[in-house]
C-alpha cells in the first residue's frame, strides 16, 4: 500500500526562518520536514510521508490572506495531501489564527487537519470546527507534551478511524455523529435524572454552550461634545517604562497623563514583545494615535481627548487578566464621565 | 478588554488588523487597520502616511457615533 501524503504548516519561527523580524515573509515551501514536523512525521513514517512543509510569516498570513490562499491552492494542487498538520501554535495568537486559516482551507477540500493550541488561543474558535485541535500548554516549552496526542490523532486519521474528542484529547468540533449504544434515550435520561436527584455525579450528553455577548453600547449622539479615551494593548509606554509593565503575559496596565502632549512620538515607545518594535519606537502614535485625536479635538470634531491614556501588553496575556484590566479601566473611564473609547491592538 | 469596557455601557471601537480576533473577543465596532506592527500608520507611504492615519482615526470616531446592533466592521468608504 502506498504511503499517505502529509503537508505540514509552520510559521516563520517554527519553520526556522527567524523570529519577529521575519514575521513579514511570504509563503515558501520546503520539500522536507522542518522543526516540529520532523518529530511528528518521524513517528507516523510507517503510514505516511511528508511531501511539503509550507512556511509563512505570521504577519504576512494575517495581512495578506487572499494571497496566502492562492499559495495554499497551488500547494494543494501540486501535492494533493491526504493529511495536513498545522502547528502546534500554543498560545501564539497570530500563529493560531494562521493555523485556523489553513485548517479552514483544507477542510473545505475534504482533507483532514490536525493542529494543537492552548485553550485561550484566539485562533481556536475558528480552528476547532475545521480541524482536530489538540489541547496544548501555553508555550513552546510544552512541545514534548503536545506531540504525542497529535501523533495519535494522525495515526487514527491515516487508518481512516474516527477520532473522539474525549478519548483523543482534542477540542470538540461541535459535530454530532451517529453511534450505536445499548440503552435508548429514555433509559439514559431516567438514569441521569435519578443520579441528579440523589446528588450523584453525572455526565450530560449535550453540554450547553456558554454565550457571553455584550450588547453594543449606544452611539455617541454629539461627537463634538464627547470625551474620548485612548486605550491600547500595544505596549506603548513612556520611555524607560517607569511602571515596569511586562513585555508579554502582562500582569498590569498603566495610565499616563497625556493632557499636555500633542503626540506620543518622541517620549513614548513600545515594550510589547510580540511584534517588530521599530515602527512604533520611531513613532508611537502609529500604534496609539494620540496625535490624530488631538487634531480632531482642535478641529472641534470631538469634544476632548481624555486626560489619561491607558496601556498594557496584549501578547500572551491571559483572558482572565485581560478581562480584569478591562473591568478596572472601564470602571475608571465610566467614573470619569468618558463618552467613548478607542482601543488599538497590534 | 474591549468587551469588559463596553459592559459599562461605554461605546468602544476596536482598531485592529486581525479582525477575526477582534470579532472573537466580542468587539461590536471594529475598524480594520494597516498592519500588526503599525496598525495606525504605514511607514512605507512616507509623506502619504498622514492622510491614511487621519482617515483611520476619523473612521473610528464615526463608528462611535454610529448605532450598531451586532459586531460591525467599518470599512473604508469606496473612493
Amino acid at each position: 500500500m502506498s504511503k499517505k501524503k502529509v503537508l505540514y504548516y509552520l510559521n516563520q519561527f517554527f519553520g526556522q526562518i527567524g523570529g519577529e523580524d521575519q514575521a513579514h515573509i511570504p509563503p515558501q515551501i520546503k520539500e522536507e520536514a522542518v522543526g516540529p514536523g520532523t518529530a511528528i512525521v518521524g513517528q507516523i513514517a510507517d503510514a505516511a510521508e511528508l511531501v511539503a512543509t509550507f512556511i509563512c510569516g505570521d504577519n504576512y498570513f494575517n495581512e495578506n490572506r487572499d494571497a496566502v490562499v492562492k499559495e495554499l491552492e497551488a500547494a494543494y494542487e501540486k501535492y494533493q495531501p491526504d493529511l495536513v498538520i498545522a502547528g502546534p501554535a500554543f498560545n501564539a495568537g497570530r500563529y493560531g489564527v494562521a493555523c485556523a486559516g489553513v485548517a479552514k482551507f483544507f477542510n473545505e477540500k475534504g482533507v483532514p487537519v490536525v493542529s494543537g493550541m492552548y485553550e485561550e488561543n484566539p485562533g481556536l474558535e475558528e480552528a476547532r470546527a475545521a480541524a482536530y485541535v489538540v489541547s496544548t500548554g501555553d508555550s513552546a516549552g510544552t512541545m514534548r507534551k503536545a506531540i504525542p496526542p497529535m501523533v495519535k490523532l494522525c495515526q487514527k486519521l491515516l487508518k481512516g478511524e474516527t477520532p473522539k474528542p474525549l478519548e483523543d484529547d482534542y477540542f470538540a468540533q461541535g459535530k454530532r455523529l451517529t453511534i450505536l449504544v445499548e440503552k435508548d434515550g429514555s433509559e439514559r435520561a431516567m438514569e441521569m435524572l435519578l443520579k441528579r436527584l440523589k446528588g450523584e455525579e453525572f455526565t450530560t450528553e449535550l453540554p450547553m454552550p456558554v454565550f457571553d455577548v455584550v450588547e453594543p453600547a449606544a452611539a455617541i449622539a454629539d461627537l463634538s461634545k464627547a470625551t474620548i479615551a485612548l486605550v491600547t494593548s500595544g505596549g506603548i509606554v513612556p520611555q524607560g517604562n517607569p511602571d515596569h509593565i511586562q513585555s508579554a503575559s502582562a500582569q498590569m496596565w498603566g495610565k499616563y497623563d497625556v493632557s499636555e502632549l500633542k503626540e506620543l512620538k518622541g517620549t513614548y515607545c513600545t515594550i510589547h514583545g510580540g511584534y517588530d518594535p521599530v515602527y512604533a519606537n520611531e513613532w508611537a502614535d502609529r500604534v496609539a494615535p494620540l496625535d490624530e485625536l488631538k487634531k480632531l479635538e482642535a478641529a472641534g470634531k470631538i469634544g476632548s481627548v481624555y486626560k489619561y491614556f491607558y496601556t498594557t501588553t496584549g501578547t500572551g496575556t491571559s483572558v482572565a487578566n485581560s478581562e480584569k484590566f478591562g473591568r478596572e479601566i472601564g470602571a475608571e473611564l465610566k467614573e470619569a464621565g468618558v463618552d467613548g473609547v478607542i482601543l488599538t491592538s497590534t | 478588554m474591549v468587551k469588559e469596557i463596553e459592559r459599562y455601557g461605554l461605546p468602544i471601537v476596536h482598531m485592529a488588523t486581525i479582525t477575526t480576533i477582534s470579532k472573537s473577543v466580542g468587539a461590536n465596532r471594529i475598524v480594520p487597520t494597516v498592519a500588526i506592527p503599525y496598525p495606525v500608520g504605514n511607514p512605507a507611504l512616507a509623506e502619504k502616511e498622514e492622510p491614511v492615519r487621519e482617515e483611520l482615526v476619523e473612521r473610528a470616531i464615526t463608528a462611535l457615533g454610529t448605532e450598531v446592533t451586532e459586531p460591525t466592521i467599518f470599512k473604508a468608504e469606496e473612493i
